[in-house]
């Protein structure tokens, strides 16, 4: 580890003030980018400890929608009663990711902004489009079974998004409120986390010195089950093979409204607006299910080990889906 | 188990005696030592496969805080190498010393060491070691050796009796089938650590080791020193699994480093370079051949298998070290082969050869059985031996049949149906499958000292082991038992290489070599007691020494007159009464000593999320007298789950391109978790002391657990799916249907 400059912050834009230069990381739970400074995958010049925010309230909105502060925990978040009540497959999420000890530092802005686990980029010398722009992509031809995407790949990189959390966010629907040098402004949560395409290096809409301080979550779809489902080789402690985070409302068996989002296979939090569509009118059965998992994965790419994602994640919708609304 | 040569704590139920200090924070590991001065190094290790060093910059580094000195081949001291001879107790596995010369041999190995006044410093100015190297293609996968050239065959690890291949070929039922085992990569907890000292030119190392006298011996060869220079520490450490066994790079780099810094030093291997520099089990390629008569009788068995090993030395995992005797078969083979690879040299991981050999063979078994229509356990019962048929020896002790009895009797083998997917439970699959498991029975030389004290305890050292499987416990129930003190008035040292020399705690060979040691010594404890008590001024002067009894800690001539031994001892102002002894190896003149067993699994497939599950484990264990069934149970336990792991997760993954492992952390390199555990475990022990192996009748049960579970779960998945997977590790993608 490279000694760095820490400050702790005591305000938001005390914080974006301290973060100003290209070196500089916020820190909050640690669990990235302690991992990545000590492996010297990230070389941060200046930390700035945004921990002691006053942004750890979990309030609901007037127009129902869930303002969640970027530093409540994950566990915190999972265990909260307006999110076991009303966003269930938020909670079931992440429940589901790292371990208690990690959930219990790790917080929400922090795991929208987790990183890969591509052992390309962790090993810091690998070929890797994203730790080295133009260096190349070690993972394409390499071994990429377990932490590599089907969906939203370039031949830039291809390592998927690691969060369970962010995939319930996609099937629910938020917005990230940010503040930065020019003030606040929000941010779609579908369009926070940026494909590879031809700079992978470039991971998030974020601008210079901005700081997430809030996730707000749509109001729950009304009527609405939901469940997520993440499968992996074992049974926990492990980052996603396929998951399935799925929100629906029916009425007397035919589907109203549904949301599915899929992690462990795309290089985003995955939303699969196309099988969400095909499902709205459609009677809740296996068929349906089957048709909107095969529509999901229809513009998949397959790579040399991780071809069983394409039919991983398909079961994994057929089931999250049948296990909703049975 | 009744048994007339020992007392009821010999068998008993007892949590461990060192428990307390570990949850008080008491049990210093090799780490936990922070002395004076101490300096702390950081090694850099190679990021190429293959090559060698062209240049190494430390200018930048050299600049940096705190930086006390950096080593690489062109600045270190000369050293030797050790003869690495196990009869002279001063075995490695790689014998090439760190930073011996520009050549890299393997990803991770050491290139360079920084020391520096701080842990953090010392990784810092690591990091800013800036070096170059000219690389070579990598052999980095086992099918890459396997295309690079002819394997090495190694015939004194061998066996052949008969003439299997002409067998093979005329028999009217066979088999051919080939086998594959992956990378392996012990993982335990506690990080290999070195902090070494000199003292007038007296090394004291502090180790985190399963062998202190071998480490010992070894620290004297390389630094050209007699071996009463050296003191070796490893009073706990965090388990080995086999990778502390032997004396690695980084302790030789450690010590090497306090004796030119004239200070203190601490290295601890960082947990990536713990898959490169502290030795693996190496992929296997087993190819076996069984045939049979027209009743099921084994008429040729041949199981020939390969492994990697270093370019810089030749270990050979001995695959097929149980097919040699472990069912009655006429025509035989077993060979064994390496290829050399850009890895670290492997080492012993817990049950060497056995584990990935019967995986092999008890797979093999469980496919001739069906190809024959015959249960796959009445099979094994129908090739029953009592005779060690490659020694031409009869088993000391064998319990086999009573472990198929008794294990499938609890688990509820007659209830199964054989057709593959027969058996259901809503939306998952059910499969039961069944393995033999085998272990081989082995008893070192061994010294103890066992003194009685004056302040009424005992006291018992040697220079063996406890690494976490309860050897503290055990030693202490050998003195209790024949001193008659309750366990708290026993106290215990093991894990310093000044002590009676004693085994390196692996084999599963540590409890039957040191408990008749550490008894002989309490024996000779309580003659000298006697000696002392009838001699001058003594508690019963005058007194012949052989008419003295010794019974619960108190001495009695028979005519009425009983004195504790505390009182005898200071009466005379001594502090104790010393008993040493030593026992020797066993041999195989008149049996085989082997350890035998049985597991019955049960797997769950649910194919709609391809999901796979090891549900319920039955194992039923004929290790001999149980010495504490607690500590034993735990050993089958965790080797259950260790079991587990190597048939569901392990593979240490190498990159063929750059020949850079890519899992080598505990995040991706995947072992069990809580959650993977079955529902279900029964251990059985089948406790029958088997008194021609020593006097407590105890075989060791470290590692047989972990034989032939990944066979039991491969024979269960493919009762659950029909299909039949011959390389590990059995993960969905293998068996999901696309």
């Amino acid at each position: 580890m490279r000694n760095f400059a820490y400050q702790r912050a005591g305000s938001v834009d005390a914080a974006v003030a301290a973060h100003s230069g290209q070196s500089s990381s916020f820190v909050a739970g640690g669990t990235t980018l302690l991992d990545l400074v000590k492996l010297d995958v990230m070389q941060p010049e200046r930390i700035v400890d945004v921990r002691s925010l006053p942004l750890y309230d979990v309030e609901r909105l007037d127009d129902g929608r869930l303002k969640v502060g970027a530093m409540v925990t994950n566990t915190d978040l999972a265990h909260h009663p307006i999110v076991t009540e009303n966003y269930r497959v938020l909670s079931e999420a992440l429940l589901a990711g790292a371990s208690t000890s990690l959930r219990n530092k790790a917080t929400t802005g922090g795991n929208v902004m987790q990183r890969v686990r591509c052992p390309y980029f962790r090993d810091g010398v690998s070929a890797c489009n994203k730790r080295e722009p133009g260096s190349g992509c070690a993972a394409i031809g390499g071994l990429n079974r377990s932490v590599h995407a089907v969906l939203g790949t370039s031949d830039q990189c291809i390592a998927s998004h690691p969060s369970d959390m962010c995939v319930a966010m996609a099937a629910i629907g938020a917005t990230v409120l940010v503040s930065g040098p020019n003030g606040e402004r929000e941010i779609d949560f579908l369009d926070f986390h940026l494909l590879p395409g031809d700079s992978p290096d470039k991971e998030h809409a974020l601008e210079a010195d901005e700081l997430i301080t809030h996730v707000v979550l749509d109001a729950p779809m009304e009527g609405n089950r939901s469940h997520y489902l993440k499968l992996r080789d074992r049974a926990s402690y492990q980052f996603a093979l396929a998951s399935s985070g799925v929100v629906i409302a029916t009425e007397g068996g035919t589907i109203r409204d549904a949301r599915i989002a899929l992690g462990g296979v795309g290089t985003k939090p995955w939303r699969a607006t196309e099988a969400e569509q095909s499902l709205i009118g459609k009677p809740a059965n296996e068929a349906s299910f089957q048709h909107a998992a095969e529509l999901a994965f229809k513009e998949a790419t397959a790579y040399e080990h991780n071809a069983f994602k394409i039919p991983l994640g398909q079961q994994a919708i057929v089931r999250s889906l049948t296990t909703v609304t049975a | 188990m009744s048994d007339d040569k020992h007392g009821k704590i010999i068998g008993a139920s007892r949590s461990r005696i060192d428990g307390p200090k570990k949850l008080r924070g008491d049990a210093p590991y090799a780490a936990d030592h922070h002395l004076p001065n101490m300096a702390y190094a950081y090694g850099v290790f190679s990021t190429v496969a293959n090559g060698r060093i062209t240049g190494i910059d430390v200018s930048e580094a050299r600049t940096l805080p705190g930086v006390i000195d950096i080593f690489h081949h062109d600045h270190f001291p000369n050293l030797y190498r050790t003869p690495s001879t196990f009869a002279q107790e001063n075995k490695v596995d790689e014998t090439r010393l760190p930073f011996e010369d520009a050549k890299v041999h393997y990803p991770g190995q050491f290139v360079a060491l920084v020391v520096a006044d701080t842990f953090s410093n010392a990784r810092d100015a690591a990091y800013r070691v800036r070096v170059d190297y000219e690389e070579d293609e990598p052999v980095a996968t086992l099918a890459q050796a396997m295309e690079s050239g002819e394997p090495t065959p190694h015939a004194a690890s061998g066996h052949t009796r008969g003439d299997p291949d002409s067998a093979w070929n005329d028999a009217p039922h066979r088999i051919e089938s080939t086998y594959i085992t992956p990378m392996e990569t012990h993982n335990p907890m506690e990080m290999h650590a070195s902090t070494a000292y000199w003292d007038k030119g007296d090394l004291v190392l502090y180790e985190a080791s399963q062998g202190v006298v071998f480490a010992r011996n070894v620290m004297a060869k390389v630094f050209g020193i007699p071996p009463e220079r050296v003191d070796v520490r490893s009073p706990f450490i965090g388990s080995g699994f086999g990778s502390k066994l032997w004396i690695w790079p980084h302790a030789v780099a450690a010590a090497a480093a306090a004796r030119e810094v004239g200070r203190p030093v601490q290295l601890v291997v960082p947990r990536e370079e713990m898959f490169t520099t502290t030795g693996h089990r190496p992929p296997t390629h087993q190819t076996l051949r069984l045939a049979t008569d027209a009743n099921g009788k084994l008429q040729a068995l041949s199981h020939d298998g390969i492994n990697t090993t270093s370019m810089v030395n030749t270990y050979i995992e001995k695959t097929g070290s149980c097919t040699k005797s472990l069912y009655a078969c006429p025509n035989l083979r077993v060979s064994h082969a390496t290829l050399p690879a850009n890895h670290g040299t492997p080492t012993s991981m817990r049950a060497p050869g056995a584990a990935p050999g019967l995986f092999a063979l008890e797979s093999a078994m469980d496919e001739m059985a069906e190809s024959i229509d015959m249960d796959p356990l009445e099979f094994r019962r129908a090739n029953y031996t009592e005779t060690d048929e490659s020694l031409d020896l009869p088993f000391s002790s064998i319990h086999l049949m009573e472990a198929f009895d008794r294990g499938a009797e609890k688990f509820g083998w007659s209830k199964r149906t054989p057709e593959p997917g027969s058996m259901r439970d809503g939306d998952e699959i059910i499969g039961w499958g069944m393995a033999a498991c085998n272990w081989e029975a082995l008893k070192m030389d061994c010294d103890a000292r066992v003194s009685l004290r004056a302040d009424g305890t005992a006291f018992a050292s040697c220079a063996t082991q406890d690494i976490g499987t309860g050897t503290y416990t055990i030693v202490a129930q050998a003195v209790s038992d024949i001193t008659g003190l309750p366990l708290e008035r026993i106290e215990v040292e093991l894990g310093d290489s000044s002590y009676p020399s004693g085994p390196v705690s692996g084999g599963s060979w540590a409890t039957a070599t040191t408990l008749p040691a550490i008894a002989q010594a309490a024996r000779n404890a309580i003659d000298a007691l006697k000696t002392y008590a009838t001699g001058d001024g003594g508690a019963f002067s005058g007194s012949e020494a052989d008419t003295l009894t010794f019974a619960d800690g108190t001495l009695s001539d028979g005519n009425g007159k009983s004195v504790d031994y505390a009182e005898v001892l200071n009466q005379l102002k001594l502090a104790n009464a010393d008993g040493e002894a030593h026992t020797p190896a066993a041999t195989n003149d008149e049996y085989s000593f082997r350890s035998f067993g049985a597991h019955f699994v049960e797997i769950r497939w649910d194919p709609g999320i391809s999901n796979l599950r090891v549900s319920r484990v039955v194992s039923a264990i004929d290790v001999g007298q149980v010495i504490n069934q607690t500590t034993a149970a735990n050993q089958v336990e965790g080797a259950i789950a260790m079991g587990i792991g190597m048939a569901l997760f392990e593979n240490t993954e190498y990159d063929s391109r750059s020949g850079r492992p890519v899992n080598n952390n505990y995040a991706e390199y995947l072992v069990p978790v809580h959650a993977d555990q079955p529902e279900e475990v029964d251990v059985i022990l089948l406790d029958h002391p088997d008194y021609a192996f020593n006097e407590f009748g105890a075989r060791g049960i470290g590692e047989i657990g972990i034989t032939g579970l990944a066979a039991a779960v491969a024979n269960a998945v493919y009762h659950a799916t029909g299909k039949r997977i011959r390389e590990l590790p059995i993960t969905l993608d293998k068996l999901m249907v696309t």
